[in-house]
């Protein structure tokens, strides 16, 4: 799909995730979702139920053809876990994947803060304010394509090192295995019987 | 497994590199650059036939490492007789000389001539495009239990010890005798969690094979020599596998007493060399004395010593007891934080035959997906030079820990986008403001740190955390649920080192009571060394900040790792305590302070950028 161009105004779109009740149950969502309706060039907020499931992902969507938004802010989870995920999905409405920020309102805010509502929003509203002040600067950017080499080396020749060796090997990959000792094996070697067959380790 | 062996031995497709070591590597997912040593054997293992000769005239005898030392070598030797390559190898430390008058006797006996003195280290380069770690396990050594009284008492032996007195490849061929006397046994006692699930020798995890290890020795010996008794004594009986509880009923139906409690003490009888052990079996809470002829200690399995150099050629890190850390503890068990790397077998954690051998399966078919694929994409988030802004200096080339920016006096530096991997300290350490970060440019950053400290900066502690360690830390403290104050504001940055001066002081402009620098842990950098920078510029600060009447405490630098859920949560709790202690004058008197140095430096480099990045495809 060809990307959107992004020129003129901003038109930023929030979308604050109650991920069910793990981050609606420790920080008011709906308070954050209207506090991000206020934040300069922000054009639309919706809370959703679960953001990064196929409806939450289709009203992002949805919202970037309606509203022509052209920076996205998602308040959901660490980026560390779903920022590929949010990544594709502005992809597929159209814009460049960079022009997408996430707020952490889960595992950095949420999970930690039980029981301190009003510190929790108090916090998530900075997030927020936070990634929608960073998305404002984001510019489109293009990911380089690298060729890769096809050989792997695997290091350490016991059982495991072996078995990885061979299913690369098996599957027409050039193996370099290296084993720090004279001859290959581990430590399984040097056992007898092994559980639960008890039959032979080498 | 030796069939596994001798197919690895002989596969068109596997360049097997035996007494090898990593030394280097270079590059990124895809393209990895290895050098690797091959140390000098002194045998020809593709001409070497195995004859024996060479060590039947070699006089020297050394402890056998195969036979745990309960058999011997000589000098030069085959480790094993099935071994794959199957060949001897010449240890030159233990040899007398290869000179005529030191001895030389072995290269006179090879009939194949494939004995050579003169053999030297060899250097190796391979390229490849990923990385299967599989670097597997050390045993845990009982000496420093004293109690137990292994090496005090000879009839205290360990479980790997065990397993060569039981086998027919091994020093007595599969009679199992006692150390002291050479008699079989009759009384045999074990003990588990020896090295596991203790936290005061700083090893608290489960070793996860030692329960079942045992109950397989026990089957073994009933098998093998029916009057004898087994008793094992331990915390509780881990057999949770397909079969396992299957094999723990037989143990048990085999006549092998389990006795819920670990020794206090072993005591060995002078005369008998019998071992005497006092327990408090816990089940009937009285304390119970046995007498054993032999005593198995059941030895946990710790993180292999070369752990940390495999680290740092790959930048991995570990988890608390000392493994490697996955991406994920779920759903990326396989996948190293480094793209392209993957972990097989026991170095990710511990685990048995099996399970080393279905995670080997899982790396190998992540890593064939990566080199079916034939390219791939890497972030942008690679930094680039403005020339206009740039002077020539060089310092960005000089702290580039991948040597990805190349740069001659007097000629502008050139950023190789292909090696630079987005750590960001370049654009950081430049002065002269001519260098921007794709995606973590100084103006997102900087707006990020205002918006952030708008409203009632006071109440608020201002973080940097590096994506890789200490942001992952703060999300393994979400992960396992740790509190901690909510006071904290988390900016991520790919590295501590892209905290440039500027943002730690517009932080403190902006009202901060507290910023908080954090990063991985001072040699486990992701980005090699970058971290380095990191120090250097936190140094420079606090002398700037005393230097204008800024309480330098007020700036604190922490390492945190991925895996330290629970320091991240202390770190907060900490830097809470020293935010109530910032008064709203103290606050006033810094943003001052800081007013009256000028800021146009950023201010034009932020109309630079925005110029540059419009005029970039």
């Amino acid at each position: 799909m060809s990307e959107r161009q992004v020129d003129g105004d901003l038109r930023i779109g929030v979308f604050v995730c109650d991920c069910g009740l793990n981050i609606a149950g420790a920080v008011d969502c709906a308070a954050v979702s209207e506090y991000a309706e206020t934040l300069p060039d922000v054009v639309c907020a919706v809370r959703n139920k679960y953001t990064c499931a196929d409806p939450g992902q289709n009203e992002i969507k949805n919202a970037i053809r309606e509203h022509r938004l052209n920076r996205v802010v998602i308040a959901s989870c660490t980026p560390r876990q779903h920022e590929p995920t949010f990544r594709q999905c502005v992809l597929e409405a159209g814009l460049n994947p960079y022009l997408m920020e996430m707020a952490n309102l889960r595992e950095h805010c949420s999970w930690v803060h039980p029981g301190d509502w009003d510190g929790a929003t108090a916090k998530a509203k900075d997030l927020v304010a936070g990634a929608v002040a960073r998305a404002r600067f984001l510019e489109p950017q293009v990911e380089m394509t690298v060729p890769v080499t096809k050989a792997a080396l695997v290091i350490g020749g016991g059982v495991a090192g072996m078995e990885a060796a061979l299913e690369l090997a098996d599957a027409g990959h050039k193996v370099v295995l290296v084993e720090k000792e004279a001859s290959i094996g581990g430590i399984m070697a040097q056992l007898d019987k092994t559980y639960p067959t008890m039959d032979c380790s080498i | 497994m030796g069939p596994k062996a001798i197919d690895v031995g002989r596969h068109p497709n596997i360049e097997l590199l035996t007494y090898s070591e990593v030394e280097a590597v270079s590059g990124y997912v895809g393209n990895f650059s290895v050098k690797i040593r091959k140390k000098a054997r002194y045998v020809d293992p593709e001409v070497c036939n195995s004859c024996n000769e060479c060590a039947k005239v070699c006089p020297v005898v050394k402890p056998d490492e195969y036979q745990m030392g309960l058999g011997s070598r000589k000098a030069i030797y085959i480790p094993y007789p099935q071994a794959v390559p199957c060949s001897y190898i010449l240890n030159m430390d233990d040899c007398l000389g290869t000179t005529p008058i030191a001895c030389g006797k072995c290269a006179d006996v090879c009939e194949q001539e494939c004995i050579d003195y003169d053999d030297r280290d060899e250097i190796i380069e391979r390229d490849v495009g990923a990385v299967i770690v599989a670097i597997g396990l050390d045993v845990y050594d009982p000496t420093e239990l004293d109690d137990y009284g292994y090496t005090r008492f000879e009839n205290v032996i360990t479980s790997m010890e065990f397993e060569r007195l039981i086998c027919a490849g091994g020093p007595t061929a599969g009679h199992f005798i006692r150390p002291t006397d050479r008699e079989r046994p009759k009384r045999i006692g074990f003990v588990q969690c020896v090295g596991s699930r203790n936290a005061a020798i700083g090893r608290p995890y489960c070793s996860n094979i030692c329960c079942m290890n045992t109950i397989k020795d026990t089957l073994l010996l009933a098998d093998h020599y029916p009057d004898l008794t087994n008793t094992v004594f331990y915390q509780d009986i881990r057999a949770f596998g397909k079969s396992f509880e299957d094999m723990f009923q037989r143990s048990k139906e085999a006549g092998t007493r389990y006795i819920r409690g670990l020794p206090g003490d072993i005591e060995e009888d002078p005369l008998t060399r019998n071992l005497l052990v006092t327990v408090e079996n816990t089940t009937t809470g009285k304390l119970e004395r046995h007498e054993f002829d032999m005593l198995v200690l059941s030895v946990g399995v710790i993180p292999p010593k070369d752990l940390a150099k495999i680290s740092g050629l790959l930048t991995l890190s570990k988890t608390s007891d000392g493994f490697f850390l996955e991406s994920h503890p779920k759903l990326k068990p396989i996948d190293a934080p480094t793209r392209g790397v993957y972990f097989a077998g026991f170095c990710e954690s511990p685990k048995d035959i099996k399970d080393s051998v279905c995670q080997a399966g899982a790396a190998a078919s992540r890593s064939g997906a990566l080199l079916n694929a034939g390219q791939i994409t890497v972030e942008a988030i690679t930094s680039y030079i403005i020339e206009d802004a740039c002077t020539k200096c060089g310092a960005c080339a000089s702290v580039c820990p991948y040597g990805a920016i190349i740069w001659e006096k007097g000629q502008f530096p050139v950023v190789v986008e292909a090696a630079c991997a987005g750590c960001g300290c370049c654009g950081a350490t430049c002065k002269s403001n001519a260098i921007v970060m794709r995606h973590f440019t100084d103006e997102q950053l900087i707006a990020q740190i205002r918006a952030i400290l708008a409203d009632k900066p006071e109440d608020k502690v201002f973080v940097f955390a590096c994506n890789w360690c200490s942001y992952a830390g703060g999300d393994m403290a979400g992960i396992s649920r740790i509190h901690y104050p909510s006071t904290n504001r988390v900016v991520r940055t790919m590295c501590s080192a892209r905290v440039s001066e500027d943002m730690v002081l517009e932080a403190f402009r902006c009202g901060a009571p507290i910023v908080l620098v954090s990063g991985c842990h001072y040699a486990d950098c992701h980005y090699i060394n970058a971290n380095r920078q990191t120090v250097k510029r936190v140094q420079r600060l606090w002398n700037k900040l005393d230097r204008l009447g800024i309480r330098p405490e007020r700036l604190q630098l922490e390492w945190i790792s991925a895996a330290e859920g629970q320091k991240f949560a202390k770190v907060m709790v900490q830097v809470e305590e020293l935010r109530k202690k910032v008064t709203k004058e103290e606050i006033e008197q810094t943003i001052k302070a800081l007013q009256e140095k000028p800021k146009k430096q950023r201010k034009a480099k932020s109309a630079k950028q925005t110029e540059a990045s419009v005029s970039t495809p």
